[in-house]
């Protein structure tokens, strides 16, 4: 179950030599993707709830999962974590497949429904979870993991008496205390206080400094832009759009109030890029990299045309309006 | 992997066990019963003073079966109740959520969980049976034949039925599983005097009653093996046929075929269980 070779530990034989070579050959390859799915589907009864997701989370990176309400997020990551069962679709954890028990030895998960036995101290919470991951972590690095989550004087309080945030700091923990190689935070913040919330924000941080993968669930996207390095945005079930934030983010705007505008200005406005328009306000989105002239040659043009011209306001769309915009025009191509 | 991951959650399941209510309630019930059985036996002893030793022998020997019979619910109530919250309700909660994300296998922490049930139920019965024995023995001088078999045949009993709430508790509610779990095992007991009744009317259809259900669960055949193991070998030779049928008494040990049956309907439901856990949905 463990996936060793028999042979491993058998004095140096042909064999050995071979698969010694053999293993070289494999720790020079680089590291398998913390997670790999591709293809998954799962529907209950009538509603199908995850349609052919694929997405790749790299060693040490943290990934946004983003989304509206039943998009699919939870359902995501219940089959990467092999606790739901997918009708279709492959996945791989860390370089394993997930059907094998042992792709979790190194991930660590705080569930959007965190709840943990009742009649255990924190402290025993942990310990379980030490246990069942078979990892060896000293008691001392299991007080710190609490103290790093703000429980350090309460490690042997029963958890009957903890409060919905306290609770999902120790999940947090509970998350944190195996050693994972990737940390799985299904809506890590939806029971904390602003503090919290930046102590979450903190504990993200480190874990890239580490090196340690993290997907992350939240309708927090204020935390999702400053923390993640790509985002997939899922919708319907579907990826609606995925990529780097600088990819999904890079579109510049020209935010414009005019007035006495013509066919042939509101022509030339279009022909600078994607228009949309509210009355006098118009906004012209602009590619990544828009050159220096692009607006003044705009404006030059539409004073010519005899257009008012009242306020001209050069922006950059953020997360937020960049994922509104995603999921009221739908998924096409042009967002993957 | 798979043996630590399942002593890990015995060990779970026996301090859950230890430290919600269900191991104080257990505890109170069973002491009351205790109580009321040691008062019961030292009246029988005083009020009936005059009783010759066999008469003496029967009395304890039924009102034995009878208290054994409550301690058997007790232990009943207590491992079905504990057996239903165990998984479903886990699921319901979510504390099986970040259990099962650990790289444990669902059939190795179901096997935990039953082995846990197993050990607190059968300790249970043992402990109290015992302490039952040691109060009729101290008020009307009487120790049972076989107490070690009959133990272990409640034993038994207690294992069977939590085997079922737990399977119940994969696919239903952990409220329904317990009420259900308890209901088949009373239901099981009346088929059990309903079909020793039929024995003793001679009537082959009604003892067929008894005979199907016995096998179905197989809880009430093993409370018959128990009794019998309680009671004075003597007795039913002394009473005569007026007493075949009687709730309280047994005539027969189980034969090996039976207790073979019953370890594999342990095993077989044990092993629909973890089947229909693996494709449960969390």
């Amino acid at each position: 179950m463990t996936g060793r070779t028999a042979g491993e530990g058998d004095a140096p034989s042909a064999g050995g030599a071979a698969l010694d070579a053999a293993q070289r050959l494999l720790a020079g390859l680089p590291a398998a993707p913390a997670v790999w799915c591709s293809g998954l589907r799962k529907r209950y009864r009538r509603q199908i709830a995850v349609d052919g997701v694929s997405f790749t989370v790299g060693r040490g990176e943290i990934l946004g999962l983003l989304g509206p309400n039943g998009a699919g997020k939870t359902s995501v990551i219940k089959i990467l974590l092999g606790l739901v069962r997918p009708d279709a679709g492959e996945v791989m954890l860390l370089g394993r497949p997930a059907g094998d028990p042992y792709a979790r030895a190194r991930v660590g998960y705080l569930p959007e429904l965190f709840r943990y036995q009742p009649w255990l101290t924190a402290a025993e919470v942990l310990a379980l979870h030490v246990r069942l991951s078979h990892a060896a972590v000293p008691a001392q690095e299991q007080r710190d993991c609490l103290a790093t989550v703000g429980l350090a004087d309460r490690a042997g309080d029963r958890l009957g008496g903890f409060s919905k945030g306290m609770q999902q700091r120790l999940g947090l923990a509970v998350a944190l205390v195996a050693r994972p190689e990737l940390v799985v935070l299904d809506e890590p913040t939806s029971a904390l206080d602003p503090l919290g919330r930046a102590d979450v924000r903190d504990v993200l941080l480190a874990l890239k400094d580490r090196d340690v993968a993290v997907l992350l669930n939240s309708h927090l996207i204020g935390e999702v832009e400053r923390v993640c390095d790509r985002v997939v945005i899922l919708d319907k079930g579907r990826v609606a759009a995925s990529g780097t934030l600088a990819e999904l983010l890079g579109r510049r705007e020209v935010r414009l109030r005019l007035g006495a505008v013509s066919a042939p200005a509101e022509a030339r406005l279009a022909a600078a890029g994607r228009l949309t328009r509210h009355g006098d306000a118009f906004v012209v989105a602009l590619p990544a990299e828009p050159d220096l002239t692009t607006v003044p040659d705009l404006v030059a043009d539409l004073v010519g045309l005899g257009v008012r011209v009242h306020a001209v306001e050069p922006a950059r769309i953020s997360l937020e309006e960049r994922l509104l915009d995603i999921l009221r025009t739908g998924p096409s191509e042009e967002h993957r | 992997m798979t043996a630590r991951t399942v002593a890990t959650v015995a060990a779970l399941t026996l301090q859950e066990a230890a430290r919600r209510r269900v191991l104080r309630s257990l505890a109170l019930l069973t002491v009351v019963l205790l109580a009321l059985s040691a008062w019961g036996f030292s009246r029988l002893n005083a009020e009936f003073g005059g009783l010759t030793s066999g008469e003496a022998r029967l009395a304890a020997s039924m009102v034995l079966n009878l208290v054994m019979f409550g301690l058997s619910l007790i232990a009943a109530l207590g491992t079905a109740f504990l057996a239903g919250p165990t998984v479903a309700g886990e699921i319901e909660s979510g504390i099986a959520l970040a259990v099962l994300a650990r790289p444990v296998r669902r059939s190795a922490v179901l096997l935990g969980k039953w082995l846990g049930l197993v050990l607190f139920g059968s300790g249970f019965v043992i402990l109290a049976g015992l302490a039952q024995f040691l109060i009729v023995r101290a008020t009307v001088g009487y120790w049972p034949p076989q107490p070690v078999t009959g133990l272990a045949l409640l034993a038994a009993q207690t294992t069977v039925l939590l085997t079922l709430g737990l399977l119940l508790s994969t696919a239903i509610s952990p409220m329904a599983s317990g009420i259900v779990a308890v209901g088949l095992f009373g239901a099981t007991w009346v088929a059990g005097v309903v079909g020793a009744v039929g024995e003793a009317l001679g009537n082959e259809g009604v003892v067929r009653v008894g005979t199907v259900s016995r096998m179905l669960l197989p809880t009430d055949g093993l409370w018959r093996g128990a009794m019998h193991a309680f009671q004075d070998p003597a007795i039913l030779g002394m009473l005569g046929p007026a007493f075949e049928g009687h709730p309280f008494l047994s005539d027969a040990g189980p034969t090996p075929a039976y207790l073979a049956w019953t370890a594999l309907w342990i095993g077989l439901v044990l092993g629909l269980t973890a089947l229909t856990f693996q494709r449960r949905d969390l």
